[in-house]
């Protein structure tokens, strides 16, 4: 049923996001950046793309940061077009999406306050997706107390920054611990709002949800290791949705190390590839754990940015749902990571790691 | 949630019960009488109806799908200005679809003539009434349901096409196939009628009878 309204409201903008998507990068294009033997050429073989001439009028000797930099610049734009056109509730679901980059920059500006930098400079470092127009108005804040106060007053956050934190929580031990609790409350009012979108944007999103839940649970609990996080803290940290939960949630509290986790995962199919090589390394070096999980774990995130480009590929197969709009963002996100690493590889001349990107398309 | 269904499904059923046992009480029960109701309605009412769902019935279902097709199109057009052209294939589509409608439209009140009111009821000019009424409910249902189809389709064709041009011919099949979907409507909207006479004055014997069949009501 959902075909025959989407479009009333939403018919000219999923065209629009679709055709973006198009503009994303393929395995050809990549294999043309690769190729590139300085920064100057990179970005003459970019301007062949749908980037065009983004990099044109930039002074010569080009950074990465001015690549990567100029990319987000371009998918803020796009962003905001989206956000100009849509009404309710695409409006809303597009808000939802900022929401991420807000708690980041937050909490960048939380971490800022407590270091007692200027908190001015720190707006410039802060993505542009999370922006919010009293975002200067936390910056007056000196104190952690004042901040706080301000986040409650100013920011479409409230709500999870009230129900998970006061103000006394706020110091610099915990910071990762604050940003996975307001991360956990955020993804699960997100999902919760999919839920009252009808069918098959549930169906997709919830997908995508659940999956960013599992990961971060997984991240939270491989990360803590040999850590001071005590067991039960780790557990509130987990998010209440997604495929683990809740008794892969609760096997994952009790883990100590990165054999139990995969046990944990076993119940999920999916999952059950990740652990495999990391799983098989990390027995056969037994004696030096510490080192050994550091590797496992950065292979299990580069297979979780891979299983997230395949999943929100996927949202594309679905017409009429909001779905294709959240992916689009993380696939171009992912594209720019992308860019910025192979441009880093050129600027470094470190040849032997620049296929070590995640291709989209 | 609890409320709203209160409000749409208690609602009417309470009005609807509290008037029929107010008739009933009252002791006019009688005034809600299927067969009364068929025979006073004049074949005119029902054959003007008749018409009137058809042609607007279907100029929904192809609005319907012209503005599903039209807003895919005009979004993928954005980025790929290539399938604009192509694709106004579906738009031709969903407009078929209303012209279906105009055709049996325009047949159907090829039936409707003047006839004096005494000299209306008779059992020919009734059948005419009801053929017109329910066989152009049937082509606008029909094509209604068709627009919809053929809409939704162009428009996945629209964003396909945009994607990856090969797609569009495969797609386009099954928009055919959808839009054929309409003709079935449309003969057998015409088979519907094909028996009904135009509206004719009865004839001098008939004229009693026509007399008899008419109630008191109709003056």
């Amino acid at each position: 049923m959902e075909a025959l309204f989407f479009n009333i409201d939403n018919g000219f903008l999923e065209g629009i996001v679709r055709g973006y998507k198009s503009g994303i990068l393929t395995q050809n294009q990549y294999a043309n950046l690769t190729q590139c033997e300085t920064l100057e050429d990179f970005r003459t073989q970019l301007s062949a793309t749908d980037y065009g001439g983004f990099l044109a009028n930039e002074s010569l000797p080009l950074s990465t940061s001015t690549i990567q930099e100029k990319a987000t610049q371009i998918l803020v734009d796009q962003f905001n077009y989206l956000r100009g056109n849509a009404v309710e509730p695409l409006n809303k679901f597009l808000e939802y999406i900022t929401y991420s980059y807000m708690i980041d920059n937050i909490i960048l500006l939380i971490t800022g306050t407590l270091h007692e930098r200027d908190t001015h400079e720190l707006l410039e470092r802060c993505h542009p997706l999370g922006v919010f127009e009293s975002m200067p108005a936390l910056c007056v804040a000196t104190t952690v107390e004042e901040l706080y106060q301000s986040v409650l007053v100013e920011t479409p956050l409230a709500p999870y920054f009230r129900d998970c934190l006061s103000a006394n929580d706020l110091d610099d031990l915990n910071i990762e611990i604050i940003r996975n609790t307001v991360y956990k409350a955020y993804l699960e009012d997100f999902h919760s709002f999919c839920g009252t979108l009808g069918q098959p944007t549930q169906d997709v999103m919830q997908r995508t949800l659940a999956f960013e839940a599992d990961r971060r649970t997984i991240n939270i609990t491989v990360n803590s290791f040999n850590t001071e996080l005590s067991k039960e803290q780790r557990a509130k940290l987990f998010p209440t949705i997604g495929r683990l939960w809740p008794e892969g949630n609760n096997q994952l509290a009790k883990a100590d190390d990165i054999d139990q986790v995969r046990a944990a995962c076993e119940t999920v199919s999916e999952y059950r590839t990740f652990f495999n090589d990391a799983g098989v390394s990390s027995s056969s070096a037994h004696g030096n754990g510490g080192i050994d999980d550091l590797a496992a774990a950065s292979m299990l995130e580069d297979r979780f940015f891979r299983m997230e480009v395949f999943l929100n590929k996927q949202a594309f197969l679905q017409q009429f749902q909001y779905g294709v709009f959240f992916s689009y963002v993380k696939l171009k996100e992912q594209e720019i990571r992308n860019l910025t690493w192979i441009a880093e590889c050129i600027a470094q001349d470190a040849k032997d790691r620049i296929q070590d990107f995640i291709p989209i398309f | 949630m609890g409320l709203y269904s209160y409000y749409s499904y208690g609602l009417p059923s309470f009005l609807f019960i509290v008037i029929a046992l107010y008739l009933l009480f009252t002791g006019s029960g009688e005034a809600f009488n299927v067969g009364r109701f068929l025979e006073e309605t004049s074949p005119y009412a029902w054959g003007a109806t008749g018409v009137g769902l058809c042609i607007g019935l279907s100029v929904g279902g192809a609005g319907w799908g012209i503005f599903v097709t039209g807003a895919s199109i005009l979004g993928g057009g954005v980025r790929a200005p290539r399938i604009t052209t192509k694709n106004l294939i579906s738009i031709i589509f969903c407009e078929v679809v209303a012209i279906y409608g105009v055709i049996i439209g325009i047949v159907y009140s090829a039936k409707l003539s003047a006839v004096t009111d005494d000299l209306l009821y008779t059992p020919e000019n009734y059948y005419t009434g009801f053929a017109l009424f329910w066989g152009g409910l049937t082509v606008g249902a029909c094509n209604l349901l068709c627009g919809v189809s053929v809409g939704i389709t162009g428009s996945t064709a629209a964003i396909a096409d945009a994607t990856d041009p090969d797609l569009f011919v495969k797609i386009l099949v099954v928009e055919v196939f959808g839009s054929i979907l309409g003709l079935f409507g449309l003969i057998v909207g015409l088979l519907m009628v094909g028996q009904a006479n135009d509206f004719q004055a009865a004839s001098h014997v008939a004229a009693t009878a026509a007399k008899a069949v008419v109630s008191p009501y109709v003056s």
